[in-house]
């Protein structure tokens, strides 16, 4: 066989180090060593569990593992390493703006473009989705008084499908190199007559797996949501979280087809000379421009509407108070998820259509700022007569209403036509969608991470470092971000590696300062990790629930068990536990348990996200026998495992009821504690009811 | 600690006067009807904005500090959740600001619709832009000439832009005179402008297109109608012909250092390139 049928379009060239190796200079040693932190990071992970002999524990209790609270925690896990990884591009261009003003700055126009696409890509498919993947994963099922999702299995394959596209993108950095056509892809710049070497590749089939992945987790929570509610729980009783959840699922499953269906019309373009977007033979960019926005624009409001259910639970439990309006914001929900579908010609007004339609699909766009106002007015009324507690989860939603509502009009500004003309694609667009995306989405995600913590680790985590962070993250958002929009109402054009204009220069150093303070609150929050792990003992809440929490997931131990619930619940209103517990109902010990049946753990997971991930890799390279071998692999798994039977495993009642005891115990052992005590240590996560 | 002081002030002052150098480049500083009439739009959705924005941002933090725990005083109402009188609040006027608003964006969006040409007295200047990488060529077709990243116009005129693309999608922005359209291979949009006073303006491509995109920038350069006639005459004199290598050179993907001008340009070259695209590679090279 000959080198190219074995390697496809691999070579030594492709490697980062040896480029760094044969042309040395500040840019390459960059890329060479941000391949070299894969590579020793991989190394040095893979080093420790095997010297702590930890492979076998691994691979039993988490990677096969079909529990939605695992899979959860695993998501949320991949998450942070790839928000690390994005925020480090991050602050490097700003720091490349900041410096190359008429000067040649840090790192070359190319990787500089690789720095833009990669950072949009994971931030988006890499860190949002799997962030809100993981927490509507791990609260869900609790919320509604279930056991697992409806399709556990399934759940794992996303999440490894998800996880091999985030590989995909770490491998980019070592071998090859990435895209340079942003995070939308735009065809014809990402066609082969214009990008020929691997980079679009890359990016094609790590969205594509990634997408594949919400597409199959977007039904899994539907489902669950549709069919695994525990009884008494109609609709108009889900906690809000499962509102959003449920209309981001239903976003989830219309709309990433159509980013499916995008990538791999790019992709018959690029490997089988079709000519669907190219300017040649009859191709038509435009009609990728409304395929992928047909994606892009709901997925915006699939990253926003977790987050919005997060600050309903959040600004509730810390105002001590029921909900305001809960059937307004469940009816703003929906008229959010409905109208995110009939926007998306915002994002090319520029594109030389008529006047009517851009001006339709403007006011569309200003229609959904009502039902988001709505929202916040009602978060506002909720505090309304409550007792407000300023933890670090209502301190992030805090800053999130006052930030937001800024993005929101510059969002309106940016719905005006003839205004978009002036200020589309410059970093006035840049500010606005950071200016929605960082609270309306990281906050969010961040709100809900202090949030539950506790709950699914049985401690809280530390609240001084938490407030260090969410201080950096707020300080450094504006700093960041608000100079933007003085540089792009001032015509600056985004995604520029090297600027001409010596009056940017004050703006663009506030700006760099900014992404500074935004690392800094990154670091904050692993040092407040490893703060709360070091002093864990201190700040156990075993009982459960530490907040005073109002629906059925403080219910349970602090961490659940894993089969949840040993007896399903009833509900009869919308703050179950809350309720429960001001009626002396919470906590009542069934007359006798029953055996429980949990899915049995899988390999299946594991194995189709390796596969998938070696035929993605094989695909870009064009190493065709494994691309083949991979892909006959994944069928023959999916064929094998469809003959498996045994699936279930049962929890007999003797453990459930020696679980279920200990708790007990830990329950009549625990003091109950008022809430002016519940960011100390005497919170045991029992909490005192004032009737 | 006097002195400390003192530049500590001439800091403050300064920053925004550096800011305020920036934002002349901008729409701010707008030098014709179009980005005026865009200027004055967005002044007018900014006024309204701050009634929209600005409860939210009162009443936030008043109402989380108000009725924060430690304060005894304020009323607690654990089981509050809905008053009609405030659904109504939240739910009617910001519809009807939307309503408001988006008649006025009917109007603007028909008033500012690039493809509207510029009512003056004074005869329209038709220019054709073609976006290459990593420049920009106009071709006046009437006059015969071209250029290269240079964008010389009669003040007070009219000026009408026919766009298309040799190579990936690119768009054309002129902050202080009009805003941007999408200029894309094989196809013709369309971009109408005019400059009241004469100056030079930034113009740029806005759309990433590869390494040489940062430097993709140009100067529109506004002169007085007699300046621009002999302008153009001189051009049509002594700039170099447009000839099979200047052609040629268009399609070369690279920066150009400085701007350069072609006289003796032939009919029809901006319909050869919108044509040029639509035929696979090996015909298209004629
Ligand atoms: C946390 C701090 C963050 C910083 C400092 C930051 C900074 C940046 C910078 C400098 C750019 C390039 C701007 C340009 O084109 O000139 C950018 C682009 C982008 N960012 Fe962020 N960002 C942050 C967070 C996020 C988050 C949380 C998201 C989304 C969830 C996000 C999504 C994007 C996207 C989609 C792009 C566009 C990429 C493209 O041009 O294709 N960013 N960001
Ligand atoms: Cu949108």
């Amino acid at each position: 066989m000959t080198g190219a049928a074995l390697l496809g379009r691999l070579g030594w060239q492709s490697l980062a180090f040896v480029r760094a190796w044969q042309d040395p200079s500040l840019n390459t040693l960059i890329a060479a060593g941000a391949a070299a932190l894969v590579v020793i990071g991989a190394v040095a992970v893979v080093a420790l569990i095997t010297l702590r002999g930890q492979w076998r524990r691994l691979w039993r209790e988490w990677f096969t593992s079909l529990d939605h609270k695992k899979i959860g925690i695993m998501y949320v896990a991949l998450s942070f390493v790839m928000l690390a990884r994005a925020l480090a591009e991050a602050v490097l261009m700003r720091l490349q703006q900041a410096t190359a003003i008429n000067a040649p700055g840090v790192v070359d126009a190319e990787h500089f473009a690789q720095l833009f696409s990669t950072h949009g890509t994971i931030m988006i498919f890499f860190m949002a989705m799997p962030f809100l993947t993981g927490l509507i994963n791990y609260v869900l099922p609790l919320q509604i008084g279930a056991r697992d999702v409806s399709f556990p299995l399934l759940n794992a394959i996303s999440l490894w499908l998800t996880a091999a596209a985030a590989g995909l993108m770490m491998a980019s950095l070592v071998v090859g190199r990435f895209s340079t056509g942003g995070w939308s892809g735009y065809p014809p710049f990402t066609e082969t007559g214009f990008s020929p070497g691997v980079g679009p590749d890359y990016w094609i089939w790590a969205v594509t797996l990634g997408s594949i992945g919400s597409t199959l987790t977007g039904l899994n929570f539907a489902t669950t949501i549709y069919k695994k509610r525990c009884t008494g729980m109609t609709v108009m009783r889900m906690p809000l979280f499962v509102w959003t959840s449920l209309c981001t699922s239903i976003l989830m499953i219309f709309s990433m087809p159509a980013l499916t269906v995008a990538t791999a019309l790019l992709a018959l373009d690029r490997y089988l000379g079709f000519h669907f977007f190219t300017n040649a033979l009859g191709g038509n960019m435009m009609n990728y421009a409304n395929l992928f926005w047909l994606f892009g624009h709901p997925e915006v409001y699939v990253l926003i509407l977790p987050a919005f259910g997060i600050y309903s639970e959040v600004v509730s439990t810390f105002s001590t108070k029921e909900l305001y309006g809960y059937a307004s914001l469940a009816i703003a929900t929906i008229a959010i998820a409905v109208l995110s579908f009939t926007v998306w010609v915002h994002h090319f007004f520029t594109m030389g259509q008529s006047a009517n339609i851009n001006a339709v699909f403007g006011i569309a766009t200003m229609a959904i700022g009502v039902p988001t106002g709505v929202k916040i007015y009602n978060w506002i009324w909720t505090m309304f007569r409550g007792e407000v507690r300023f933890t670090v989860p209502l301190l992030y939603a805090l800053a999130f209403m006052m930030t937001f509502v800024l993005g929101g009009l510059t969002g309106i500004i940016l719905a005006f036509p003839p205004l978009d003309y002036l200020v589309h694609n410059t970093l006035f667009l840049v500010a606005h969608f950071h200016n929605m995306l960082i609270p309306g989405l990281l906050y969010g995600l961040l709100a809900g991470y202090h949030y539950w913590f506790p709950k699914a680790f049985g401690f809280r985590l530390d609240e001084r470092w938490g407030r260090v962070s969410f201080a950096c993250w707020v300080v450094g958002f504006y700093l960041a971000f608000m100079p933007l929009y003085v540089l792009g109402a001032a015509g600056m054009a985004r995604r520029s590696s090297e600027v001409l204009e010596p009056a940017f220069r004050p703006w663009l150093l506030v700006a760099g300062a900014g992404a500074l303070v935004l690392a800094a609150a990154l670091a904050a929050l692993f040092v407040q990790l490893w703060v709360s792990v070091r002093h864990r003992r201190a700040n156990v809440v075993p009982a459960g629930d530490p907040w005073d929490g109002r629906a059925l997931e403080w219910s349970v131990s602090a961490p659940p068990p894993e089969y949840n619930f040993a007896v399903l619940p009833h509900v009869a209103g919308r703050d179950p536990f809350h309720d429960a517990k001001r009626k002396g109902t919470a906590y009542a010990e069934p007359v006798r348990y029953a055996p429980i049946e949990m899915p049995r753990n899988s390999a299946v997971g594991p194995i189709l996200g390796a596969l998938g991930g070696w035929a993605a890799f094989a695909l870009v390279w064009q190493i065709w026998w494994l691309a083949a071998a991979t892909v006959i692999g994944m069928i023959a798994t999916v064929i094998a495992r469809s003959f498996v039977r045994d699936v279930e495993r049962t929890i007999p009642a003797e453990t459930v009821a020696r679980i279920e005891r200990d708790w007990h115990e830990t329950l009549a052992r625990s003091a109950p504690t008022t809430r002016d005590f519940e960011t100390t240590a005497i919170n045991r996560g029992l909490a005192q009811v004032l009737a | 600690m006097n002195r400390a002081a003192r530049s500590l002030t001439t800091l403050v002052a300064l920053a925004p006067l550096g800011g305020c150098a920036a934002l002349k480049l901008g729409v701010m500083n707008a030098a014709g009807p179009v980005a005026q009439a865009q200027w004055d739009l967005y002044t007018t959705v900014a006024i309204v904005l701050i009634f929209v924005g600005g409860p939210v941002l009162v009443l936030v933090p008043i109402i989380a500090w108000h009725y924060r725990r430690a304060n005894t005083e304020s009323a607690f109402r654990p089981d509050w959740n809905f008053a009609w009188p405030l659904e109504l609040l939240i739910w009617i006027p910001p519809t009807a600001i939307v309503v408001g608003l988006g008649i006025v964006l009917w109007q603007s969006a028909h008033r500012l619709d690039p493809y509207r040409a510029i009512a003056l007295s004074r005869s329209p200047v038709i220019v054709q832009a073609v976006a290459l990488d990593w420049k920009w060529l106009f071709i006046y077709p009437d006059a015969h000439i071209a250029t290269i990243n240079r964008l010389p116009v009669p003040a007070g005129h009219p000026v009408r832009i026919e766009l298309t693309s040799g190579t990936v999608m690119q768009s054309l922005l002129v902050p202080q005179l009009a805003g941007q359209v999408y200029a894309m291979a094989g196809m013709r949009t369309q971009l109408n402008f005019a400059a009241s006073r004469p100056g030079v303006y930034r113009g740029e491509n806005t759309q990433y297109n590869g390494e040489g995109f940062a430097r993709q920038k140009f100067d529109v350069v506004a002169l007085p109608p007699a300046d621009y006639q002999r302008w153009v005459r001189r051009m049509q004199h002594q700039a170099r012909p447009f000839d099979a290598a200047a052609y040629a050179a268009l399609f070369e993907r690279a920066t150009i250092p400085a701007p350069v001008m072609y006289s003796a340009v032939p009919d029809g070259l901006f319909g050869r390139i919108v044509d040029r695209s639509r035929l696979p590679a090996a015909q298209a090279q004629r």
